[in-house]
C-alpha cells in the first residue's frame, strides 16, 4: 500500500506511509491516556496534600536548589529533543545522534538529582510508608521519573535501530513519536514543579 | 508458606472444582495430542493478529467466564433459597460473591462486547483489518491472561472476598490479609492494559480506515457506538490503573492512601473506583445499544429512526458518565449539596437514553418486522431495559436512596440493566453476526426457547428481588431469619435462576446442534436484511483479507442501497490487486505468559517472581521493537480462488 503514494518534497519522512500515520495518530491518542493517569495521580496528592500525620512535612524537606537543577535540565533536553527532530527533518542522521544523545544525557543528570534527593528524604525519615502524603508524593514523582527512565533505554533502541537501518519512514516515525513521549514528560513535569514543589513550599 | 496454604483445602465444594479442572485440562491435552491439532492451535490461533479469530477467541472467553459467573451466581441463589441455609459458610460466599460481580464485568461483558466489535467493526466500515493488528493480539493476551492469573485464585491461595468495589479499609491488609485480593488488584491490571489498548485501536480504526465515501454520519451505528466507548476507555481506564496501582502499594509497600493509619483516605478509593467504575457501565452498554440499532432496523426493513439523535444521545451520554459517580454512595456523607449535583447530573442520563428508547419504537412503527430470535432479545431488551431504567431514576432521587441504598432493590435494578441490556445484546449480536463467523446461522427453533427460558427465568429470578430491597432484605448477607420473611421469594428467585442457567445449557446445546446440521450459507447476507457493510462480502465468512476490493459508500445503509439498485458487488477481475496483510505473531502470548508470571509473582509477594516476569515482559517489547514486520502480500491467484472468479 505504501509504496503507491506520491509525495512532494516537504512531506516529512514518517508522513510517508499509511502504517506510520497511524502510529503516530496511536501515540498522540495514547499520550491522552497518559494525561488522563497523571491527572488521576495529581487529584490524589492534592486530596492527601495536608494528611502529613505524625511524619515530617514538605515544608521541612523540600529544598528549591535540587528541584531547580531538575527543572533546568529536563527542560533543556526537550529543546535539545526538538533540535534531533529538527535534524531528522533535514534526514540528518549525525544531528539525530548528537542532538538525542545529548537529551539523554541531560535526562540521565535529572534522574540522577531525583534520586538523589529520594535517597535524602528516606534519610530524613519520609518514605512510601511515613503518612498518606509521602505516599502520594513518591507515586506522582516516582511515577514521572519511572516514565523518564524508560524513555531513555527506549529512545536508546530506537538510535541503535535508526544507526543500523538508516532513516525511513518507519525509523523516522519511532523518533518523532519518542520525541513527542519525551516533551509530554516535560509538560508533566511543569505541573509537577507547581504542584507539588512549590505549592508545597508556598501554600503550607 | 506451606503446600496447604498455596492450595485452598478443607472444603469440598472447593476439591469437587479441583477435579473437574484437572480433568478439563487432561482432556484438552488428550485431544491436542491425540488429534495432532497444536501446531493447528499455534498457527491459526495463538499466533493469529485477525480481527476476526480474535474476536471468536474474545467471545469464546467471554461465554467461558459466562458460565464461571453463573455457576458462582448459581451458588449464592441455593444458599439464599431459603432461611438460615447452611450450604456456604460467610467467608465462602463473600468470596463467591465477589468473583461473581468482577467476573461477570471484566471478564464477561466487557471481553463479550470486544469481541463482537472485533468481529463486526472492520468489516462495517470496509477496513481491512484493525490499525495495529499486532496490538490486537497483545490485547486479547493480557485479557485472557488477567483473566486466568483472576480465575485460578479460587484454588491456589484464596479468592478475594472484598465485593467487586473492594472498598477499604475492607479491602486492606488487617481486614482481608492473605492473596485474595491482590489476585483482583493483578488479574484487573494486566486486563485493564489490554483493555486501554484496545481503546486506542479502535478509536484509530474507526477514525482512519472508512471505505471511501463513509463520512462519520454515514457510519453504522454500531460503529458510532464503538468509537464512543473507545473514548470513554482511553480516558477511563487510567484512572483504573492509577486506583489499582495505589492499592497495591497501601497492600505490598505499606503506603498509606487509603488506609486508616498514617493519616490516608478510604473514601478516595470509593471516589477513585467510581470514577472508572460509572464509566465502565456505558462501555458495557453503548456497544449494547447499537448492536440493537443494527438489529432492530434490520429486521424492521427501514433505516434507523433518528439517526443523528441516536448519535448525539450516545456523546451526551459519555460526557455525562463522568459527572454522576457519587450517586454511588449518596449515604457515605457527601453532605446535601453535593448529592443533589449528582442527583440531578444522574436523572439527565435519563433523557438521551429515554430518546434512544422512542427511536427504536419509531423504527419499528410501519416497519415489516420478522421475529426472529436477535429481533426477540432485541425486543426483551426494550421492555426490561426500562424497568432497569425508571428503578435507576428511583435510585438517582438521593433523599430516597437512603431507603433503596444497600438493598436488594439496587441488585435488582442493575441486574435489569446489565442482563437486560447488555446480556440481552451479547445474546442478539452473536446471533445475528454468527454466520459472519463460522459460515452458518443458528437453529431459529431452539434459539426461541432459549430466549423464552431466559427471558422468563430472569424474570422470575429479578423482579422478587425489587420487592425483597422494598421489604428492607440488605445485599451482600449470606443469610437471613426465618422471622424476617423473606423465605418465600427467595425461593422464587432462586427457581427462576435456575431457569437461566437452564436456558445457558440449551443454548451450548443450539451452538453443537447448529454445528452439526444447520444449512451452510454461501452468500454474504444469509438474514437477507442486512444494511451495512459486512454484508456486502462476497462470502459468509469473509477471507482473511475481508474485501477484495474495497466498496464504495454513496450513504447509509450500503447494502441495502446495493440491493434496491441491484448493484452487483461481486469483485472484478481487473480491480484486483496484491493485498497488504500484517504477519501472524507468536510474541503476544508469550508477552502475556511473562504477565502472567509477574502478576503471580506479586499476588505471593515472591519479588523475584515479579522482577524476572517484568523483565520478559520488556523482552518480548525489544523483540517487537527491532522487528521489522514487514507483512505480506496476498496474491491474485490466492483471491481469484478465493472470491471464485474466472478469467
Amino acid at each position: 500500500m505504501a509504496h503507491e503514494e506520491v509525495h512532494d518534497h516537504d512531506t516529512p519522512l514518517e508522513y510517508r506511509t499509511e502504517t506510520t500515520r497511524l502510529n503516530i495518530l496511536g501515540f498522540w491518542i495514547f499520550l491522552g491516556a497518559e494525561i488522563a493517569l497523571f491527572s488521576t495521580l495529581f487529584a490524589t496528592y492534592m486530596a492527601l496534600m495536608y494528611r502529613t500525620g505524625s511524619g515530617p512535612s514538605p515544608t521541612e524537606l523540600f529544598e528549591l536548589k535540587g528541584v531547580l537543577i531538575e527543572t533546568f535540565l529536563l527542560l533543556t533536553s526537550s529543546f535539545t529533543c526538538g533540535i534531533a527532530i529538527h535534524e531528522s527533518r533535514r534526514q540528518n542522521r549525525k544531528g539525530i545522534f548528537i542532538w538525542m544523545i545529548i537529551t539523554l544525557l541531560l535526562g540521565a543528570g535529572f534522574l540522577v538529582f531525583e534520586i538523589k534527593e529520594f535517597i535524602e528524604y528516606v534519610h530524613e525519615g519520609a518514605t512510601i510508608g511515613t503518612s498518606a502524603y509521602w505516599s502520594a508524593f513518591f507515586t506522582i514523582v516516582g511515577t514521572h521519573g519511572l516514565h523518564v527512565t524508560i524513555g531513555i533505554f527506549w529512545i536508546i533502541l530506537i538510535l541503535i535501530q535508526v544507526a543500523r537501518r538508516g532513516l525511513t519512514p518507519q525509523t523516522s516515525s519511532k523518533v518523532f513519536i519518542s520525541s513527542l513521549y519525551w516533551h509530554f514528560l516535560d509538560v508533566v513535569w511543569i505541573f509537577i514543579l507547581t504542584a507539588v514543589y512549590l505549592t508545597g513550599m508556598v501554600l503550607r | 508458606m506451606k503446600w496447604d496454604e498455596f492450595f485452598v483445602t478443607g472444603d469440598p465444594l472447593i476439591y469437587g472444582a479441583d477435579v473437574s479442572i484437572a480433568l478439563t485440562t487432561v482432556g484438552i491435552l488428550f485431544y491436542l495430542t491425540y488429534f495432532k491439532k497444536w501446531k493447528w492451535l499455534w498457527t491459526e490461533w495463538i499466533t493469529t493478529v485477525d480481527h476476526k479469530k480474535l474476536g471468536i477467541m474474545y467471545i469464546a472467553a467471554a461465554v467461558l467466564m459466562m458460565f464461571r459467573g453463573g455457576v458462582d451466581a448459581l451458588l449464592m441463589r441455593v444458599q439464599l433459597a431459603t432461611p438460615d441455609a447452611k450450604f456456604l459458610d460467610s467467608q465462602h460466599y463473600n468470596e463467591i460473591f465477589t468473583t461473581h460481580g468482577t467476573i461477570m464485568i471484566i471478564f464477561m461483558a466487557m471481553p463479550f462486547l470486544i469481541g463482537l466489535i472485533n468481529v463486526v467493526i472492520p468489516l462495517q466500515i470496509g477496513a481491512r483489518d484493525v490499525a495495529f493488528p499486532y496490538l490486537n493480539a497483545v490485547s486479547f493476551w493480557t485479557f485472557f491472561i488477567g483473566a486466568m492469573l483472576f480465575n485460578i485464585s479460587f484454588v491456589i491461595g484464596g479468592s478475594p472476598s472484598a465485593g467487586w468495589t473492594s472498598y477499604m479499609p475492607l479491602a486492606g491488609n488487617e481486614l482481608s490479609p492473605g492473596p485474595g485480593q491482590n489476585y483482583y488488584l493483578l488479574g484487573l491490571q494486566i486486563a485493564g492494559i489490554g483493555t486501554l489498548l484496545t481503546g486506542i485501536n479502535f478509536l484509530v480504526t474507526i477514525l482512519k480506515m472508512r471505505a471511501p465515501g463513509m463520512t462519520l454520519f454515514r457510519m453504522p451505528m454500531f460503529t458510532w457506538s464503538a468509537l464512543v466507548t473507545m473514548v470513554i476507555i482511553v480516558f477511563a481506564f487510567p484512572i483504573l490503573t492509577i486506583a489499582l496501582a495505589l492499592m497495591t502499594f497501601d497492600r505490598l509497600f505499606g503506603a498509606h492512601f487509603f488506609t486508616l493509619q498514617g493519616a490516608g483516605m478510604d473514601m478516595l478509593w470509593a471516589n477513585l473506583f467510581w470514577l472508572w467504575g460509572h464509566p465502565e457501565v456505558y462501555i458495557v452498554i453503548l456497544p449494547a445499544f447499537g448492536m440493537f440499532s443494527e438489529i432492530i432496523s434490520a429486521f424492521s426493513r427501514k433505516t434507523l429512526f433518528g439517526y443523528k439523535a441516536m448519535v448525539w444521545a450516545m456523546v451526551i451520554i459519555a460526557a455525562y458518565s463522568f459527572m454522576v459517580w457519587v450517586h454511588h454512595f449518596f449515604t457515605m456523607g457527601s453532605g446535601a449539596l453535593v448529592n443533589s449535583v449528582f442527583s440531578i447530573t444522574t436523572m439527565i442520563i435519563g433523557i438521551p437514553t429515554g430518546i434512544k428508547i422512542f427511536n427504536w419504537l419509531f423504527t419499528m412503527y410501519k416497519g415489516r418486522i420478522s421475529f426472529t430470535t436477535p429481533m426477540l432479545w432485541s425486543l426483551g431488551f426494550i421492555i426490561n431495559f426500562v424497568i432497569g431504567g425508571v428503578t435507576g431514576v428511583m435510585l438517582a432521587m438521593a433523599a430516597a436512596d437512603y431507603q433503596y441504598h444497600n438493598t436488594y432493590f439496587l441488585i435488582a435494578h442493575f441486574h435489569y440493566v446489565l442482563i437486560g441490556g447488555t446480556v440481552y445484546a451479547c445474546f442478539a449480536g452473536l446471533i445475528y453476526w454468527y454466520p459472519k463467523m463460522f459460515g452458518h446461522r443458528l437453529n431459529e427453533r431452539i434459539g426461541k426457547w432459549v430466549f423464552w427460558l431466559f427471558n422468563i427465568g430472569f424474570n422470575v429470578c429479578f423482579f422478587p428481588q425489587f420487592l425483597l430491597g422494598f421489604d428492607g432484605m440488605p445485599r451482600r448477607v449470606y443469610t437471613y431469619s426465618a422471622a424476617s420473611g423473606w423465605g418465600p421469594l427467595n425461593m422464587v428467585s432462586t427457581i427462576g435462576g435456575f431457569v437461566m442457567g437452564l436456558a445457558f445449557l440449551l443454548f451450548v446445546y443450539c451452538l453443537y446442534y447448529s454445528f452439526r446440521y444447520a444449512k451452510r450459507e454461501v452468500a454474504g447476507d444469509p438474514w437477507g436484511v442486512g444494511r451495512t457493510l459486512e454484508w456486502a462480502t462476497t462470502s459468509t465468512v469473509p477471507p482473511h483479507y475481508n474485501f477484495a476490493v474495497i466498496p464504495t459508500v454513496t450513504g447509509l445503509d450500503p447494502v441495502e442501497t446495493f440491493r434496491n439498485q441491484k448493484i452487483d458487488t461481486k469483485p472484478k477481475l481487473a480491480d484486483l490487486k496484491p493485498i497488504h496483510m500484517p504477519d501472524y505473531s507468536g510474541v503476544p502470548f508469550v508477552m502475556a505468559v511473562f504477565f502472567f508470571i509477574a502478576g503471580f509473582g506479586l499476588v505471593f509477594e515472591w519479588y523475584w517472581m515479579g522482577i524476572v516476569g517484568l523483565i520478559g515482559v520488556f523482552i518480548t517489547m525489544i523483540i517487537r521493537s527491532f522487528d521489522r514486520n514487514e507483512g505480506f502480500y496476498v496474491g491474485l491467484e490466492e483471491i481469484k480462488e478465493t472470491e471464485r472468479i474466472n478469467e
